[in-house]
């Protein structure tokens, strides 16, 4: 019983950031603005660290746990770095 | 003495956590976790950071709460915007906003709670004039925003700080 | 999904719950991102998903190997925390780009700089 009801719940789940990924694609693609696509591929690294908890949930293995705190620290800083370009044109002052 | 060796003991005792969290709760990583921290504290102490001076730790918890809840409530709020589509006439727009606050944590705190609620992004501060620029997501009664960061926001951060 | 049989019905419940609860506003939150007209209403959407979007589906995942193992899981709290901690200065920072960046083409949709600041545009340094 609570197996049919966890796997349907991380099914639903994982589609649902799965398709959340793809809204942030399309924006991402479809711009118009730099700070568009940049605020895109924030969100896109929320929702595969977000998909990766749940593969860890699905799985049992703690290990997903460690590869979406990377994930996380890895779009923070592609994001500030970016963030930090499109105001000064260059990221080190 | 004691405050050359431990500068900053609250970060210390946060990274000594984060530390058994990640590598595992036994002494040997108890030991290797307050290592590290040192460390870390001495990097933070080269750097020399203004200290924030908290006058009212009790408030703290309350603020959190109410943060919290806020933060529930503005996401019921913008989902069913977004849900309800252009159904619904919306207004979204910029607001600016004079603060009394000047201490550079509480602002940063401020900037922390503005911006995780949906709904309302903190732009800009103008810190000649004290004035802050934000962008609200639904920008129906521009009093009542007024009145939620001056009265709900600022002035508890006020007690807590100044 | 060997484990999941061990999970008692209750708790099969709750993780289930608190899942469709994070992915379902991390998906309203990308979907308004996406559907949204103007760049500073597009920068409020994500915030659904990075507020309790992460909480729902970081308590879920506490929940399950809590009841699971028999013995507190709370690592993944950490995430929570960072995510918190990040996502204003992400979002501030690039607000802040793109109303300098709208500013400097003069764009009529975003207020003009205060007269204070009006010393900037002429190449004077003004602290921030």
């Amino acid at each position: 019983m609570s197996a049919i009801i966890l796997l349907w719940a991380l099914t639903a789940a994982q589609a649902m950031l799965a398709i959340a990924m793809g809204f942030a694609t399309f924006r991402m693609m479809k711009g118009p603005r730099a700070q568009d696509r940049v605020l895109g591929l924030d969100t896109l690294y929320v929702n595969s660290m977000l998909l990766l908890l749940v593969f860890g949930i699905r799985t049992g293995n703690v290990l997903y746990f460690e590869v979406a705190l990377i994930i996380g620290m890895l779009g923070f800083v592609a994001t500030v770095a970016l963030a930090k370009f499109l105001m000064r044109g260059e990221v080190i002052e | 003495m004691i405050s050359r060796i431990f500068p900053y003991p609250l970060l210390i005792a946060s990274l000594v956590v984060m530390w058994m969290l990640l590598a595992g709760f036994t002494p040997g990583q108890l030991l290797v976790g307050i290592g590290v921290a040192l460390v870390a504290a001495q990097g933070l102490a080269a750097l020399q950071p203004a200290k924030p001076r908290l006058r009212r730790w009790d408030l703290l918890p309350k603020l959190v709460i109410i943060v919290l809840y806020d933060i529930v409530r503005s996401n019921i709020a913008v989902a069913r915007i977004i849900l309800e589509g252009s159904k619904r006439e919306r207004k979204s727009g910029f607001l600016t906003i004079p603060l009394d606050l000047r201490d550079p944590t509480a602002l940063a705190i401020l900037a922390v709670i503005l911006t995780s609620t949906p709904g309302t992004a903190w732009l800009d501060y103008n810190s000649a004039r004290g004035t802050l620029l934000l962008h609200v997501f639904d920008l129906v009664d521009e009093a009542e925003w007024f009145d939620l960061i001056k009265n709900r926001y600022e002035h508890m951060l006020l007690e807590i700080f100044e | 999904m060997s484990h999941a049989a061990d999970l008692p019905v209750w708790a099969a419940i709750v993780v289930a719950v608190f899942l469709l609860i994070g992915a379902g506003l991390a998906l309203i939150g990308s979907f308004g991102f996406y559907r949204l007209r103007s760049f500073y209403d597009r920068i409020h959407a994500p915030t659904l998903g990075t507020s309790w979007g992460t909480a729902a589906i970081v308590m879920a995942s506490m929940f399950c190997f809590t009841v699971l193992q028999s013995r507190p899981v709370i690592h993944e709290i950490l995430i929570g925390i960072f995510v918190t901690i990040t996502t204003p200065v992400t979002l501030m920072l690039l607000g802040r780009a793109a109303l300098y960046r709208d500013r400097s083409e003069g764009s009529p949709e975003v207020p003009a700089m205060d007269p204070a600041d009006g010393v900037l545009e002429e190449g004077v340094q003004v602290e921030e």
